[in-house]
């Protein structure tokens, strides 16, 4: 449901509108629901409307998360290698 | 593409998986309903399913405006663009639904009505002020996230005064959907599914905090999941915490797009243009309380459903299509006598069939089994 | 008033499909011209040529589409394309097509001068004669501007038998570029959905491109190309045709960054998008690296791959392990594919 995808603000243009990025693909889209967009911001985009801005910082953290799971297992991995025990 | 990519990387994909394989206990079960159907989607498109334990089963939610909208509403549409001769402006999805006795907004098209389909409601005020002398109507469906764009253009249309605009209202709301999944299955003292996949992009507009009381009624744990594969996995890994420890709590996955109380511009603009319904009719799950909306008395003039003289449509569903069931997870796809024999995405019966995001039409598409 | 049409201002009508002077010098002045070549020029009802012993092969092509000129080309070069192509999928070398128009009433002389000229060039580049035509005019409103039928003829080189009878358990299957150009750069003009990106339609014949790969691998088994459904639809027919499974690898996949953002923004899948330049190889496995190699050393074989192999199904099911790790079936779709808001 609800097909929405994040994209880049290029340029703040008149009547509440943005120009928009994804890909290399170029987009006029409202900002009629949201306030306080800014150039280079990424909103999230559904039916020509920005939805929300998206919060680099949680994006972050939630890649973050990822990247400990990863790290942990390969420590994991070189431990049980290290005891001679691991298949 | 920044936030797409990271997000469907394989490696990582490979690590979460490994996880709820290490976690999810050999002993129980895990069945989550993701609510939406662009869950659904992603699923299936990535294969999620294969990556998962025995043990750990998705089952197909209610979540797609298309599959539930009733046939009705689908003839009301139809009845719009024929009877009433007017520019009628749909998204694609709706082209290919059909209504009662087989036909569709497409056919309508193929048969000489104006039917347009759009990307964005904005479209329709543009044909709007393109056309004055006629009469121009927006078909509007979708849930909480679809409904604040159709907002907007109300909101635009009095402001330009416009007098040849209006919107068939089909807005639906996400928590009626969610009641009339779980209530059921309270009443009758069992559980179909131990944690739900909750709607993401519902969530931006609407907050986190709308499902809190959900979780809470029905003991279900509830993460709210972004769109991306290994969003959904992730998902999936917290739900199989929470049932592992008991709890059911709301979580928030999609933290960078979804905050605790929402789009509060969004859910004014809203608020000022539409109101709920009494009731309203779910295919699939029959008519529910205050389950979705209608547009404020104050913008009557631009109400589809005022403006044009509806005849009561007599659409009446297939008794052996089994989607109220599977639409509530009490059923799979494969259990309906009439799936992928009389029942196909050529030829849909059931609510379930009708979108490539219903149930039944994903599985139909990407399943192992047919 | 002068007969002679008017390419700056002048349009179609009805005189122009009547048989008479007017459909004469249009004939002359336009087709004659830009598609000059000897056998047009005898000036009979048909085109006469000589036939080289061996096996000729045949096909025909109706070209419809909106709009008719798109970035990257135009229905003209597209009704040549086309033909041409369908001729080349057997291994063949196209040698002469016919080309029938139908036009309606007030549509622009300007437009299908411009249109005719593409097509002449489209044709000097494939190397093959357009040696007979026919030309109808119909009312205004009976018809979308123009449609342009093409038949094309071609001569099969000895030992060369690309067939869909011929496609094996464990063939490699190849494909020769990146998927959706076309389809994108046709939906980025569509009306209500426009958007703007660096996309052309990839609207090209293949003759020589095949010809490099006959070259190298005369007993090729089957080659398609994935126009209307894009590949997962011409694979799926493949399948069911030759009664047998494939496994693609979706990271082998070659899709270009501004088709995926389109498909992500508009919600469609890059394998169910049309191509108009692309070829599909299926081949012996231990010929499917020097296949490779030859298709790359070719600019229209540039970004080639191979993307999977045949197995045996008895479901005939066309699967698809994914970027992400899973796998799922490529199934056929019904219809055009519509953007989708949910």
């Amino acid at each position: 449901m609800c097909l929405a995808i994040p994209v880049q603000v290029e340029s703040l243009l008149d009547n509440d509108e943005a120009l928009v990025d994804i890909g290399g693909l170029k987009k006029r889209i409202s900002l009629a629901l949201v306030d306080d967009v800014c150039v280079g911001d990424y909103v999230i985009l559904h039916v020509g409307y920005a939805l929300s801005k998206i919060d680099e910082d949680e994006a972050l953290r939630t890649l973050e998360l990822f990247d400990q799971m990863q790290a942990l297992q390969e420590e994991l991995g070189a431990s049980l290698e290290s005891d001679g025990s691991g298949d | 593409m920044k936030y797409i990519d990271e997000f469907r990387n394989g490696d990582y994909a490979a690590e979460v998986a490994r996880r709820i394989h290490a976690e999810a206990d050999p002993e129980r079960r895990y069945r989550f309903m993701e609510f939406c159907g662009g869950h659904t989607h992603t699923l299936f498109r990535y294969g999620i399913p294969d990556l998962l334990p025995a043990n750990v089963k998705m089952i197909h939610g209610p979540g797609c405006p298309v599959c539930v909208l009733p046939m009705a509403r689908i003839d009301a549409a139809i009845e719009l663009a024929v009877r009433h001769q007017v520019v009628l402006c749909s998204y694609g999805d709706m082209l290919r639904v059909p209504g009662a006795h087989r036909t569709s907004l497409q056919k309508a098209k193929s048969q000489g009505a104006d039917v347009r389909m759009l990307y964005s409601p904005a479209d329709a005020l543009r044909i709007a002020l393109e056309n004055p002398q006629r009469q121009v109507v927006f078909f509007a469906i979708g849930f909480e996230t679809t409904t604040p764009p159709t907002a907007a253009v109300l909101l635009k249309a009095q402001e330009l005064k416009l007098r040849n605009f209006s919107v068939f209202c089909n807005h639906v709301l996400t928590p009626p959907a969610i009641t009339g999944i779980l209530e059921p299955a309270q009443q009758a003292g069992e559980r179909i599914i131990e944690g739900l996949v909750g709607p993401g992009h519902v969530s931006v507009i609407t907050g986190g905090g709308a499902y809190d009381s959900l979780a809470r009624r029905y003991r279900t744990p509830i993460v709210i999941a972004g769109f991306e594969p290994l969003d959904i996995l992730h998902s999936i890994l917290l739900l199989v915490r929470q049932c592992n420890a008991g709890r059911y709590d709301v979580e928030n996955q999609y933290s960078r797009a979804v905050t605790a109380s929402g789009n509060a511009k969004a859910q004014s603009m809203a608020a000022r243009t539409m109101t709920l319904r009494d009731s309203f009719e779910w295919r699939g799950l029959g008519w529910m309380p205050h389950s979705a909306l209608r547009i404020r008395p104050e913008f009557a003039d631009y109400d589809a459903e005022r403006r044009f003289e509806l005849s009561p449509s007599e659409a009446r569903e297939n008794k052996a299509c089994e989607c109220p069931a599977v639409l509530r997870g009490a059923k799979a796809p494969t259990d309906c006598k009439l799936f992928a024999t009389v029942c196909t995405p050529d030829n849909p019966i059931g609510a379930c069939m009708v979108s490539s995001e219903g149930a039944c039409a994903a599985h139909y598409s990407y399943g192992h089994t047919r | 008033m002068s007969l002679d049409p008017d390419f700056r201002h002048g349009c179609v009508e009805l005189i122009h499909g009547g048989g008479g002077r007017a459909m004469r010098r249009l004939i002359d002045a336009l087709f004659l011209q830009a598609f000059d070549n000897p056998l047009l020029r005898a000036g009979d009802d048909q085109a006469c040529f000589q036939v080289a012993p061996g096996r000729m092969v045949m096909t025909t092509d109706s070209h419809v589409i909106s709009p008719l000129f798109f970035p990257g080309g135009d229905i003209g070069a597209l009704a040549v394309h086309g033909t041409v192509n369908d001729v080349c999928m057997a291994g063949a070398v196209p040698l002469y097509l016919s080309a029938a128009f139908i036009l309606e009433e007030g549509f622009p002389l300007s437009d299908l001068r411009r249109i005719v000229l593409s097509m002449a060039e489209a044709a000097r580049e494939a190397g093959v004669a357009i040696v007979t035509g026919d030309t109808k005019v119909v009312e205004r409103g009976k018809g979308d501007g123009v449609f342009i039928t093409t038949t094309g003829v071609g001569r099969l080189p000895e030992n060369v038998s690309c067939s869909v009878a011929r496609v094996a358990i464990g063939d490699r299957i190849l494909v020769s570029g990146c998927l959706g150009d076309h389809g994108v750069a046709i939906l980025s003009q569509r009306e209500n959905l426009e958007f703007e990106a660096d996309l052309r339609s990839d609207s090209q014949s293949l003759h020589d491109l095949v010809a490099t790969m006959i070259a190298v691998d005369p007993g090729l088994h089957c080659m398609r190309d994935p126009t209307r459904g894009g590949l997962a639809a011409t694979l799926n027919e493949i399948a069911q045709q030759a009664q047998v499974g494939m496994r693609l690898r979706e990271n082998a996949i070659p899709v270009r960054q501004e088709v995926r953002a389109a498909c992500e923004f508009l919600g469609l899948d890059p394998l169910y998008i049309a191509n108009e330049g692309k070829l599909i190889a299926f081949c012996a496995p231990e010929q499917a690296d020097a296949l490779l190699q030859a298709m790359r050393s070719h600019p229209k074989g540039r970004d080639a791959a191979i993307i999977g192999e045949v197995i045996e199904d008895p479901r005939c099911f066309v699967r698809l392990r994914t970027g992400f790790g899973g796998e799922r079936v490529v199934d056929w779709r019904s219809g055009d594919p519509l953007p989708r808001i949910c």
